[in-house]
């Protein structure tokens, strides 16, 4: 039975307009077809070192980035295609970074663990498990300390919460009230490790309870509108009172944890990978907005046309990229000349 | 001119530059209300307020990362470790990330950071309070180093070290804070990497750094008063960049050397100065290079063996005196 307008504005869209959803639903697709074509710049040997494919995760970034404003800053870990991508830095700069280009975002000097953007307050693309959960908390001090009302968005994966960057850093937002959403992508693993198995609590987002005045609460991070809605209330309270809050989003990876292993394995099996599948976030939109009356199959089939074509031009552009010259290796080490000379030891080169 | 101590040529370098550029806030442990753990910061939460003058849980690795995340954000924190043994906690978010975001993002972020505290050993401190952490910095690509031995150098490369657009680890000599010198009235900057003079000599280089610096001094003047050698003293005030000009041109002078650390011997900053000495000098050499150096063990209790375990003037005395052929 077809629902009212007014259950569709109440019901599962939660009357977020549709250019909202579009927007989300663009994202969400742009990440996965991506990735497929990043997967398959892999195989072929055009893309190196670690790779970590998000596959699975869209609904995270799309959903939590979508409540930013312009002028606010994003973190994320090593898996970072998507945050970035949905953050606004090109989908050209995100595939000419993964194949060690100039023009890549960072110039082809961080690949696929490291994309930075200046311009869109892209802050990485961060490879040491912890590390920029303080990073996160120091711009959010700068913020504060300029007396601006600018949010700092950053992302985390699962394991980062029995460390002690996240403690660290937990309680001094908290402390000095720092406009800080932290999310935790909980998708049950880091690497093969699967996280009940070394983590002393069930539910990740308690862990912020240590904390006063630290919000916290859990989502479906397979529903992008849950994600959406969470964010949009964190953000909110951020920028209105300075105050932190964790979210733990409970995602699934479909692939593997790099691309150097299996999507299953001895850590988890075939069944389950395909349980999570069944649940995709990308599909639940869709069905959603369909049934809302919000999307034709057909529009969608020209929105993933649009997308596959904007990814392939991405690689052409990367392909079509120059390689960095030998000057690029002390280009950027310091802001100023160093004194004597960065090379002036390294002789026979 | 005024007489005062590295301690308070700290304080005046802080207030100075906190005075002249209102992005520049200090955080750490104790620096606010109890005055900082040696003094440092006397009287700068009264004048700045709480914002700028923080103190801070002990959380080494946070507050470290913290004030990289504000100085990618366009403030320029001085981050004070109540002393570098602590900073080891923090060692991740100097070098993956001080060091690391210019390059990593292809030079669109800029780090300008102070990193400060004392270094070295002071008295009976034991195995965990006495490093000398100074080469484990020199190392990293990204990260500038500084090492004072004077009052006039330490106002002068602090107030450089706040003004850098890149990461500086400012490496104060814990012993060093009650030394007294002459320091100049008006504004004084010391340009990061530019080693010093501290005594002209014609005989032998000495080429030394920090508290050493004090040690080469009195071994200098008793090798003059004793021996008839007069030794050249290099202090190199930086570490990194390291100023090879200055001491490669001083060997091809006095044509023999000596290199005086306090720190560990192996992969010592020493071993860097000596290759860059026979690499550009080694026609100049009279005699092969001698290191002078901590003994390579963990720094013990026992004042007895502490004081043999730090390098003494005798030590730096009898090594002149070896690659001047007196012995
Ligand atoms: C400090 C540190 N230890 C180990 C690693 C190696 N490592 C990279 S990713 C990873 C698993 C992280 O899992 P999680 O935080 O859940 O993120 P996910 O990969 O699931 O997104 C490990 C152990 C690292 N990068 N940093
Ligand atoms: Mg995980």
């Amino acid at each position: 039975m077809a629902k009212t307008e007014d259950e569709i504005m109440q019901g599962d869209l939660q009357g977020i307009p549709r250019e909202k959803l579009m927007e989300m639903l663009r994202w969400m697709v742009l990440s996965r077809r991506f990735e497929e074509k990043t997967a398959e710049a892999y195989q072929t040997g055009k893309i190196g070192g670690f790779c970590h494919l998000y596959i699975g995760q869209e609904a995270v970034a799309a959903g939590a980035i979508a409540a930013l404003r312009e002028d606010d800053y994003v973190f994320t870990a090593y898996r970072d295609h998507a945050q970035a991508l949905v953050r606004g830095v090109s989908s050209d700069a995100v595939m000419a970074e993964l194949y060690g280009r100039v023009g890549g975002a960072s110039r082809g000097a961080g690949g696929s663990m490291h994309i930075f953007d200046r311009d869109v307050n892209f802050m990485g693309g961060h490879g040491i498990v912890g590390t920029h959960l303080p990073l996160a908390a120091g711009v959010g001090y700068a913020i504060k300390y300029r007396g601006g009302d600018q949010v700092v968005l950053c992302f985390f994966g699962d394991s980062v919460v029995n460390g002690g960057p996240f403690h660290e850093a937990f309680n001094m937002v908290a402390k000095w009230e720092l406009p800080v959403v932290y999310v935790v992508e909980n998708n049950s693993y880091g690497m093969g490790t699967d996280i009940d198995r070394v983590a002393a609590v069930d539910d990740l987002f308690t862990r912020a309870c240590a904390y006063q005045g630290k919000k916290a609460e859990q989502v479906d991070g397979m529903d992008v509108l849950a994600v959406y809605d969470a964010t949009n209330r964190a953000v909110e309270r951020a920028r209105e009172t300075s105050r932190p809050t964790f979210i733990e989003a409970r995602t699934y990876r479909y692939l593997g944890h790099s691309m150097s292993d299996p999507a299953h394995g001895t850590y988890r099996s075939r069944e389950e990978v395909q349980a999570e599948r069944d649940n995709d976030a990308i599909n639940s939109l869709v069905d959603r907005m369909e049934e809302a009356g919000l999307l034709t199959e057909e529009e969608y089939k020209e929105l993933d046309a649009a997308v596959i074509e904007e990814v392939e031009r991405a690689a052409e552009f990367a392909e079509a990229s120059p390689v960095p010259g030998r000057d690029e290796i002390y280009a950027h080490v310091y802001a100023d000349e160093f004194r004597g000379g960065l090379d002036r030891r390294d002789a026979w080169r | 001119m005024a007489l005062i101590t590295y301690r308070e040529a700290l304080n005046r370098a802080l207030r100075e530059e906190m005075r002249r550029d209102d992005r520049v806030f200090i955080m750490g442990e104790e620096v606010g209300e109890y005055d900082g753990a040696y003094k440092v910061s006397k009287g700068l939460l009264d004048e700045f307020g709480e914002m700028r003058v923080r103190d801070t849980p002990i959380a080494e690795n946070g507050f470290a990362g913290l004030g990289v995340g504000a100085a990618v954000a366009g403030l320029r924190p001085v981050v004070e470790f109540m002393t570098w043994n602590f900073a080891l906690l923090a060692y991740d978010a100097i070098v993956n990330s001080a060091a690391k975001m210019r390059h990593m993002s292809g030079g669109q972020f800029t780090v300008p950071i102070v990193f400060r505290g004392p270094g070295g050993s002071a008295l009976q401190l034991a195995a965990q309070h006495s490093q000398v952490p100074d080469p484990w910095y020199a190392n990293i690509p990204g990260l500038k180093v500084c090492t004072p031995a004077t009052p006039a150098d330490a106002l002068g490369l602090l107030k450089s070290a706040i003004r850098d657009d890149d990461p500086v680890v400012f490496i104060e000599g814990e012993l060093l804070y009650n030394v007294k010198g002459e320091v100049p009235d008006d504004e004084h900057l010391v340009p990061i990497g530019l080693a010093d003079i501290k005594r002209v000599g014609e005989d032998v280089t000495i080429v030394t750094h920090s508290k050493m610096v004090h040690v080469a001094m009195q071994a200098a003047e008793k090798l003059a008063a004793e021996h008839e050698v007069e030794a050249e003293v290099v202090d190199l005030r930086s570490l990194r960049p390291l100023d090879l000009d200055t001491y490669v041109a001083s060997v091809k002078k006095t044509n023999r050397a000596v290199v005086l650390e306090e720190g560990w011997p192996v992969a010592g900053i020493g071993a860097q100065i000596v290759d860059d000495i026979q690499r550009e000098a080694f026609d100049y050499l009279d005699a092969p290079v001698a290191r002078v150096s901590g003994l390579d063990v963990p720094m013990h209790y026992a004042r007895a063996l502490e004081k043999l375990i730090v390098p003494d003037a005798e030590a730096v005395i009898r090594a002149v005196k070896h690659v001047c052929y007196l012995d």
